[in-house]
């Protein structure tokens, strides 16, 4: 405002008024380039609108529940868990950013329209992904089901006939290997514990269970992308066999957590219809970049 | 060709300023391109906050030694593994303080996870334990040695 000269008084109402518009007048915004974004086998490929479609999809889970994640740090039970559970957030943010950029070339968009400038409806991640962190059982429970899943998806997805995702799905298969090994060692220590903290895992499986289903349904997608991307229905096999494992080593029966009258969620997220818990979450999540676009630090 | 690979290898890991990025195995290749030096590197994790650092780093020394077009690529694939880092460079780690990785990355077994024991860098002991499996960074758990008390980082093996 200083080169405003002082008897030019329209000036400087106006001026007045465009800094009372803008609450934050202080704040300057910068509209640098984003740093250089993570590619895949290729810098060049892109993505055809079907494997945009499905990368949109694994990089929605990975953005979402990294979000989620994200919440811990700071509120964990102990300083060890907050690094566990930032940084397994932080290898899911590596895989969305990936899976994002590759999904962004097919209509030109970056990993950060893509994540800041989709409203709800427009996102793609199943309800497991957006449901609510509740006590350290239930981030466990969902974090068990997610990672036993994404490590079926990802080693099957290592040899997708798109050499991108097969890049992006064999680096991230090592890295949910060790978010599964997290929480099956939680999910023994909690069900072998106490019988308070028994009863919260078991508690939160009986909570989490109904959006374990949405993971393994086909659609019209995986009928265009044979090759491309592994049918959901084909991951099935392998997860139950690690979950009945892990199950049977925690000392834990079906009949334990699945209640005979809670069916599985329909769960419509791979077609843009979310739980209600998505739309705050992406509030948060996307505020900063909407009210100062292009901010870094 | 040959100095440019020089000092692009001699670039160090910021959080593990003892470590070269040739060291680590994060440097793929290095080649000309008509004028243009091109550096490829590989993320150690996919998250890996330091590999913007490095990109960074490598544009700086080359373009300090005289070198004027330089680009850095990045690639995924094949998947960074702890099998590339150099005897050399699991050496200067224990010598820093850092348990190195404590074998190969094989395949894994079963969903039940297993863990070997890993020798304190301080005073050699096998008696140590695992504080936690994640650490200060995506590449390191955290653990103690029961013989002399210090705690140490570990270089998991990935």
């Amino acid at each position: 405002m200083s080169d405003i000269k002082p008897r030019d008084a329209a000036a400087v109402a106006a001026a007045y008024e465009a800094e009372a518009a803008d609450v934050h007048g202080d704040v300057s915004v910068d509209e640098l380039a984003l740093s250089a974004e993570l590619t895949g086998a290729d810098a060049s490929a892109t993505a055809s609108d079907d494997v945009a479609a499905y990368a949109l999809r694994l990089g929605d889970d990975a953005l979402i529940l990294s979000q989620r994640l994200g919440w811990w740090i700071s509120r964990a039970p102990e300083l060890e868990e907050d690094m566990a559970l930032g940084n397994i957030a932080l290898d899911l943010l590596g895989h969305a950013r990936s899976l994002l950029h590759y999904a962004g070339t097919a209509s030109g968009r970056s990993e950060d329209d893509l994540a800041y400038w989709r409203d709800e409806h427009e996102f793609r991640c199943a309800w497991l992904f957006e449901q609510p962190n509740g006590d350290f059982a239930h981030t466990i429970a969902r974090g068990l089901i997610a990672a036993t899943w994404m490590q079926e998806l990802y080693t099957a997805l290592s040899q997708s006939t798109d050499a991108t995702l097969a890049a992006i799905a064999a680096k991230a298969v090592k890295e949910v290997a060790y978010h599964r090994d997290h929480a099956v060692q939680w999910t023994l220590r909690l069900a072998g514990g106490t019988d308070e903290s028994r009863r919260r895992m078991l508690v939160a499986l009986a909570d989490l269970w109904p959006y374990t289903d949405e993971l393994f349904r086909d659609d019209a997608l995986h009928d265009r992308l044979e090759g491309v991307a592994p049918r959901p229905s084909s991951l099935r096999a392998g997860f139950d066999e690690v979950w009945d494992a892990v199950l049977a080593e925690a000392g834990i029966v079906e009949s334990d957590f699945v209640h005979p009258r809670i069916g599985q969620s329909s769960g419509g997220g791979r077609h843009g219809n979310h739980s209600t818990h998505l739309g705050p979450m992406l509030a948060e999540m996307q505020v900063l970049a909407r009210r100062h676009p292009g901010a870094t630090w | 060709m040959e100095r440019a690979r020089r000092v692009a290898a001699a670039v160090v890991d910021p959080e593990v300023p003892v470590l070269t990025i040739e060291d680590l195995g994060v440097l793929r290749d290095v080649r000309l391109d008509g004028e243009t030096v091109v550096v490829t590197l590989t993320p150690t994790y996919s998250g890996c906050p330091a590999i913007d650092q490095m990109r960074d780093d490598v544009l700086l020394a080359l373009t300090a030694e005289g070198f004027r077009h330089v680009r850095v690529d990045f690639t995924l694939s094949p998947a960074w593994t702890t099998d590339w880092m150099s005897d050399a460079g699991k050496a200067k780690l224990e010598e820093y303080g850092i348990a190195p990785p404590t074998h190969r990355a094989g395949e894994r077994s079963g969903p039940i996870p297993l863990s070997l024991g890993v020798k304190c860098p301080r005073c050699g002991s096998l008696r140590t334990r695992e504080v936690s499996r994640f650490g200060s960074t995506a590449c390191k758990s955290h653990f103690e040695c029961l013989a002399c008390l210090e705690p140490f980082d570990h270089f998991k093996v990935h």
